[in-house]
C-alpha cells in the first residue's frame, strides 16, 4: 500500500463519519425523517472490506447501509437526496436510508428485515457460478441476524451449491439493545456456527481498516478462485444508538468510551503521520476536501426536488 | 389440435423455455432426482442436467430468497413450491423481496421470476397443505398472480409469466393436473390480466378461476335446465384483475355469481364484487351473490372437507334465494 492507498482509505472513512454526522443533523432539523440508523465506529469495516472488492462483485447489505454505499463509491450527492426523500436520490426518493441501490456499481441493496438479505445474496453468488463468472457477492449482516433462519439456510444452501459469497458478519455486540451474550447460546464466537455449515471463518479487528483490507483480500481471493463460501467476522462498534431514536441505555458509557479509543476515523490518521506515510497537512487537505464535498451534498440535497405525484405509481411494474 | 393434460401442458412450456432461453432455470424441492411431487419435471434432470434442473434443501426462504437474487442478477428462474401453503415459510422473501425490490431501487432492479405452487383442497391433506395462498398474494402491488383452470391456459399463461420482467405467481390447482384439453400445435400465448368468456349467455354472469371452473360449468348446466342463460367469465389472472371484461359482462347480464375456491372472508372475489357495485352497480338486478369456501381450518374427514369446499348444490341455492330464478 503506497500513500495514496492509505489517504484514500481515510478519505473514505472521513467521509462515511461526515456523512452520518450531517444525517444526525438533518435528522434533528427534520428534513430526515423515518428510522435512520447510523454507521459512526464501524467505518473501518465497510472501507476496509469493500477496498478489496473488485467492480464486478456484488454487495448486497442491511439497513445500516450507508457506510457500504459511500465505500462502495456510491454519490454523496445521490445519497444524501435519498435521505432527504428527493427525486435526484440513488432510489429517486422511494427507498429510504434503509433501501439504497446502485446496480451499476452491483450495490444490490439496502435490506431492512434484518437476514432476509441472505438468501437474495446467495442469488447473486448462484447466477455468477450459472454463467460461470468469477466475480464474488459480498453479503454484510450483523451479530443479530445469526439468530434468522435465513442465515442458516443460506450458510446451508452457500456450501452444499460452493457458491462464491462471503458472508461478513460485523459483529458490534449489540441487536438492537440486546448485547450479543444475552442471545448466544453456545456463548462462543460465531466462527462455530460457520464451522457447523462446512464453512471456513476468521475474526478480524473491526477497528484495523488495514487488517480488514487484508484479511478481506485473503478471504475474497480464496472464494473467486472457487473453493466456496467463507465467513468474516470483523468486531467493532457503533457508538451512537441502534437509530436516532434509541438514547442506548442498556449499555454503560464506560464500554462505549473504551471502543472509541480505537476510533479508526481518529487513530488512523494518527498512524499515517507518525508512521510518515503522510504529513499532516496532506491529512488536513483530505479533511477539507470531504468536507466540501459533504457541503455540496447536502446543499445539491437542498435543492432538488421531491418526486412529483406521477412517480407515485411508476417503478412498480415494468 | 392435440389434447394433452395440464401436466403435459405445464411440462411443455417448462421444457421449451429450458430449450431456447439459457437464462432459464429450474428450482426446488425434489424437482429432480425425485422428479417433482406432483411429477411435473419428471425426467427433467436426466435431459437439461443439474444446473439447469436444481434440486434444494428443504429451505422455502433460502431458496425463494436465491431465486429473487438470481433474477435481480439477469437470470429467469423458475421456482416450485410443493405448495401454495409452503410459501408461508418464504412470505417474507416473496413479499418483502420480489415484490418491493424494483419499487424502492427506484426502478433499477427488476425480478423476471416466476413461483409456481400447487393450490387448493379436495384431496384431503389437511390444514397446513390445502390452502388457497394466491389470494393473499394478489394484495401485494409488484407481483402479478395467474392460476390456469385447462391444459390451453396453463401452457399460454406460463410462457407468458416466464417472458414476464416481473415476479409471478403461477398458482396450479392441484386438482387439474390431470385435466385434459386440446391445445394447439401453434405458439401462442396468453396475456396476464386477461380473463376469457368461456360461455357467452344474458341472464346471469358467472366468475371463477382454477377449479373452480369446472364447477362453474356444472352450475351452468343445471341453469340451463331452468332456462337460465349464463355467461361464464374465467378470471385466468387474479392481479391484475381483468375488469373491463366483467364489468362489460354483468352490465349485459345484470346478475353476477363469483365462486371463490378460497375461504370465502377476504378472498379475491369480495374485491372483485365490490368492484363491479362500483362500476356496474346502476345495472344491476339484485345483489352481487358470492360463494366460498367455509371460513375454518381444512379438515382431514373426507365428508367434512367436502362440507368445507363449494358445491354445486351451494351455489344452486345461493342463485335461487339471491334472484328467484
Amino acid at each position: 500500500m503506497n500513500k495514496e492507498d492509505h489517504l484514500d482509505l481515510y478519505r473514505k472513512m472521513y467521509l462515511i463519519r461526515l456523512f452520518e454526522e450531517s444525517c444526525g443533523e438533518n435528522y434533528s432539523k427534520g428534513f430526515i425523517r423515518g428510522f435512520l440508523h447510523l454507521y459512526i465506529g464501524q467505518e473501518a469495516v465497510a472501507v476496509g472490506s469493500i477496498d478489496s472488492l473488485e467492480e464486478k462483485d456484488y454487495i448486497v447489505t442491511h439497513y445500516r447501509d450507508h457506510g457500504h454505499a459511500i465505500a462502495r463509491g456510491l454519490s454523496t450527492n445521490g445519497l444524501m437526496a435519498e435521505l432527504f426523500g428527493k427525486e435526484t436520490g440513488v432510489s429517486k426518493g422511494k427507498g429510504g436510508s434503509m433501501h439504497l441501490f446502485d446496480s451499476e456499481k452491483n450495490f444490490m441493496g439496502g435490506h431492512a428485515i434484518v437476514g432476509a438479505q441472505m438468501p437474495l445474496a446467495a442469488g447473486f453468488a448462484l447466477a455468477s457460478q450459472y454463467r460461470k463468472e468469477d466475480s464474488v457477492t459480498m453479503v454484510y449482516f450483523g451479530d443479530g441476524a445469526t439468530n434468522q433462519g435465513t442465515f442458516h439456510e443460506t450458510m446451508n444452501l452457500a456450501s452444499v451449491w460452493k457458491l462464491p459469497i462471503v458472508f461478513f458478519l460485523e459483529n458490534n455486540f449489540y441487536g438492537m439493545g440486546t448485547s450479543v451474550e444475552r442471545i448466544r447460546s453456545n456463548g462462543k464466537s460465531f466462527s462455530n456456527m460457520a464451522e457447523g455449515y462446512g464453512i471456513p471463518s476468521t475474526i478480524v479487528d473491526g477497528m484495523d481498516v488495514i487488517a480488514v483490507k487484508e484479511t478481506t483480500k485473503e478471504v475474497v481471493d480464496k472464494v473467486r478462485s472457487g473453493n466456496g463460501p467463507a465467513l468474516i467476522e470483523a468486531t467493532t462498534f457503533r457508538f451512537q444508538g441502534h437509530s436516532m431514536a434509541d438514547p442506548a441505555k442498556y449499555r454503560e458509557s464506560s464500554e462505549v468510551d473504551e471502543w472509541r479509543k480505537k476510533d479508526p476515523v481518529e487513530s488512523f490518521p494518527e498512524y499515517i503521520i507518525s508512521s510518515n506515510i503522510a504529513s499532516k497537512e496532506e491529512i488536513e487537505d483530505v479533511k477539507k476536501s470531504v468536507e466540501d464535498e459533504m457541503n455540496a451534498a447536502v446543499k445539491f440535497a437542498t435543492e432538488s426536488n421531491e418526486p412529483d405525484l406521477e412517480s407515485l405509481s411508476k417503478d412498480v411494474y415494468l | 389440435m392435440a389434447e394433452i393434460t395440464l401436466r403435459q401442458a405445464l411440462q411443455k412450456g417448462l421444457s421449451e423455455a429450458i430449450e431456447n432461453d439459457p437464462d432459464v432455470f429450474i428450482m426446488g424441492e425434489d424437482i429432480g432426482a425425485y422428479g417433482g411431487a406432483y411429477a411435473i419435471t419428471s425426467g427433467f434432470l436426466e435431459k437439461y442436467g443439474p444446473d439447469r434442473i436444481k434440486d434444494t434443501p428443504i429451505s422455502e426462504a433460502g431458496f425463494i430468497g436465491a431465486g429473487i437474487g438470481s433474477a435481480a442478477a439477469g437470470l429467469k428462474p423458475i421456482v416450485e413450491l410443493m405448495s401454495i401453503s409452503f410459501s408461508l415459510v418464504g412470505f417474507d422473501q416473496i413479499v418483502n423481496m420480489a415484490a418491493n425490490i424494483r419499487y424502492m431501487s427506484g426502478g433499477q432492479i427488476n425480478v423476471p421470476m416466476v413461483i409456481r405452487a400447487p393450490t387448493g383442497a379436495g384431496m384431503q391433506l389437511g390444514a397446513t397443505h390445502s390452502q388457497s395462498f394466491e389470494t393473499w398474494l394478489c394484495e401485494v402491488p409488484g407481483l402479478k398472480v395467474v392460476a390456469p383452470s385447462n391444459p390451453k391456459d396453463a401452457l399460454g399463461l406460463l410462457r407468458s409469466s416466464i417472458k414476464d420482467p416481473n415476479p409471478v405467481i403461477f398458482a396450479e390447482s392441484a386438482g387439474l393436473y390431470g385435466t385434459k384439453g386440446e391445445v394447439s400445435e401453434e405458439y401462442y400465448e396468453i396475456e396476464i390480466g386477461k380473463a376469457e368468456i368461456k360461455q357467452e349467455g344474458t341472464d346471469i354472469t358467472l366468475i371463477s378461476y382454477g377449479h373452480g371452473i369446472p364447477m362453474i360449468n356444472k352450475v351452468s348446466e343445471e341453469l340451463a335446465k331452468k332456462n337460465v342463460s349464463s355467461e361464464i367469465i374465467d378470471l385466468r389472472s387474479l392481479s391484475p384483475i381483468d375488469y373491463d371484461l366483467i364489468n362489460n359482462s354483468v352490465q349485459k347480464t345484470g346478475r353476477a355469481l363469483l365462486l371463490d375456491t378460497a375461504r370465502k372472508n377476504g378472498g379475491v372475489m369480495a374485491e372483485i364484487a365490490t368492484n363491479i357495485n362500483e362500476d356496474s352497480g346502476d345495472y344491476l338486478d339484485g345483489p352481487i351473490l358470492r360463494v366460498g369456501s367455509e371460513d375454518v381450518p381444512w379438515p382431514y374427514n373426507r365428508k367434512l372437507e367436502q362440507h368445507a369446499m363449494s358445491s354445486v348444490p351451494k351455489i344452486m341455492n345461493k342463485i335461487e334465494q339471491g334472484y328467484s330464478l
